[in-house]
């Protein structure tokens, strides 16, 4: 590995090698190594177009939705090869937020957090049902907010509430890292500082790995920081010390604001 | 006068035209219809007598929605699969194949047949190919006339609700799939659903104009002013009726053609309204 990626001991999620190409050749990242700590929030960085969103995908295997997408490389979740898991543990392992909030319109809030055991059919007692909702509600500090419209329609919340109900959907079955994909572009600032809170929050007891444009919300919440330009890896470090000590010229340009 | 006031005029007057036309449609149906009520009362509705010989004049318009009733149906019932599978084909399945293109292409020129082509090739083509299969009535009747209403509806509901399908944001079906749902329970727990009311209004649409049909419909129905009593009887619909016996109607029996006229306008903006009310409940 380069001087310039930070090693990490008993990474939670590993990517050697790991390419992607959305047409044959035209790779969207490139050679990407890294290993994320467990229990932190790592932030991905970087200008528009850098790859970012495209790597934070490729651990999910949301591209194997695309036919045209490849990736090449590993990816190691919990030590396992995510390849030869079955996509469905994998994603489960795995949650994700998007950039949009998105529940699903035609469910009721309850309804939206279980909405994996609904989509996938797994049917459980209503008293455990329960237990899910009130748990990953608290986790995300909605239940205060919702606990008596549970059965409202999900799309009644405001911007900021949906966000958070869209990641206490992907807290209920209890993964093991939550995928962020630009969680707060969406969202008026006073709901993004209530997420980032929220996120600095969840790292007890879950992974957090979220792309963002946005330099001073990677400097305020993240513990480790990954600058990703071209595609390319171009530095991985503690945040502290990449926002005070960059040691490549592209991150020093980009934290700087020379290009971005 | 500046150009603002005159586009205002053009506007306004084109729109007054407009309803002036359906006004005055009304306005016609109704004042033609009003002998018929006279002498029949609301027993005109439900009466099942279509009797033109003179002096024991009687009739009745419940043969023909009967027969509009039984056609549209059953044309609705053999469509649903079909359009609705292949709406799902072309907007979820193979969404960016070729052969979706294809397909679409196909659909959208069904749906710009003429009607009397339809009729043409169901007389000629159609009809033949169910008396070899042991259909009475030489061919005609109720069921062949759904069979070709139900080709002739497919493309409007496919194309409507494979529309609505195709509109269902990527946003969702990720999210679906980020919670380790398959392409099954997207489809039918995520799309489907977000997609309801649009698919509803899709096959309103194509009820609509099932129950408007006209020409296919009158060259193939059978063309019996009585109430069909199974599937392979004939009949005769509320727009065949017309197209039927209009041109040499006069007196109580014209009267009564615009009366079931006046009945098929009423009843297809009932329709329109059931379906509107749905989507608005469910969106």
């Amino acid at each position: 590995m380069k001087e310039n990626i930070e090693k990490i001991k008993d990474p939670i999620i590993s990517t050697r090698n790991l390419s992607i190409a959305y047409d044959k050749g035209n790779y969207a990242v490139k050679q990407v190594s890294v290993d994320i700590k467990k229990n932190s929030v790592t932030a991905i960085m970087g200008p528009s177009g850098c790859g970012k969103s495209t790597f934070l995908r490729a651990i999910n295997r949301m591209h194997e939705l695309y036919e045209n997408i490849e990736t090449e490389g590993e990816v190691f979740l919990n030590g396992k090869d995510i390849s030869k898991m079955q996509v469905i543990k994998l994603r489960r392992m795995a949650g994700m937020v998007f950039q949009r909030p998105n529940p699903f319109p035609t469910m009721s809030i309850y309804d939206n957090v279980i909405a994996g055991y609904k989509l996938n059919g797994i049917h459980i007692k209503k008293k455990e049902k329960d237990e899910i909702v009130e748990r990953s509600l608290l986790d995300v500090s909605l239940w205060d907010e919702v606990k008596d419209s549970l059965f409202k329609k999900g799309t009644f919340l405001s911007g900021g509430q949906q966000q958070r109900l869209c990641i206490a959907r992907a807290l209920a079955f209890n993964p093991k890292v939550i995928l962020l994909d630009e969680p707060t572009s969406a969202i008026d600032p006073v709901a993004t500082s209530k997420i980032e809170d929220l996120l600095v929050k969840l790292k007890k007891n879950y992974t957090i790995l979220m792309v963002t444009h946005n330099m001073s919300q990677a400097a305020r919440i993240s513990d480790y920081s990954l600058f990703m330009y071209l595609g390319e890896l171009v530095e991985y470090g503690k945040t502290k010390n990449m926002f005070t000590n960059p040691k490549d010229r592209r991150t020093e340009e980009y934290l700087t604001g020379k290009f971005g | 006068m500046n150009s603002d006031k005159i586009t205002k005029i053009v506007l306004l007057s084109a729109s007054l035209i407009i309803l002036l036309v359906s006004g005055g449609m009304v306005f016609s149906l109704v004042k033609g219809a009003i002998p018929t009520f006279h002498a029949f009362g609301l027993n005109f509705i439900i009466s099942n007598q279509w009797d033109p010989s003179q002096g024991k004049e009687a009739y009745g318009a419940l043969p023909f929605i009967a027969g509009t009733i039984m056609t549209s149906v059953t044309a609705l019932l053999i469509c649903l699969p079909l359009s609705f599978s292949t709406s799902l084909f072309l907007g979820e399945y193979f969404k960016d194949k070729k052969i979706a293109r294809v397909i679409r292409l196909m659909v959208d020129l069904l749906a710009g047949i003429p009607s009397i082509v339809y009729g043409l090739w169901g007389f000629y083509v159609l009809r033949p190919l169910l008396i070899d299969l042991g259909l009475p009535n030489q061919g005609f009747g109720v069921f062949t006339a759904s069979l070709i209403l139900a080709i002739m509806i497919i493309p409007y509901a496919t194309s409507l609700s494979n529309e609505i399908i195709t509109m269902v944001p990527n946003d969702l079906k990720e999210a679906a799939y980020s919670l380790g749902a398959t392409r099954y329970e997207v489809i039918f727990n995520v799309i489907i659903p977000s997609a309801r009311s649009g698919i509803i209004a899709g096959y309103i649409l194509a009820f609509g104009r099932a129950l408007g049909e006209t020409m296919a419909v009158t060259m193939l129905i059978g063309n019996a002013n009585v109430i069909p009593t199974g599937f392979f009887d004939t009949g005769n619909t509320m727009a065949s009726v017309i197209a039927n016996q209009f041109g040499e109607a006069d007196g109580l029996k014209l009267s009564s053609l615009i009366a079931i006229a006046l009945l098929l306008f009423l009843i297809t903006g009932i329709i329109n309204a059931i379906g509107k009310l749905i989507i608005k409940k469910m969106a």
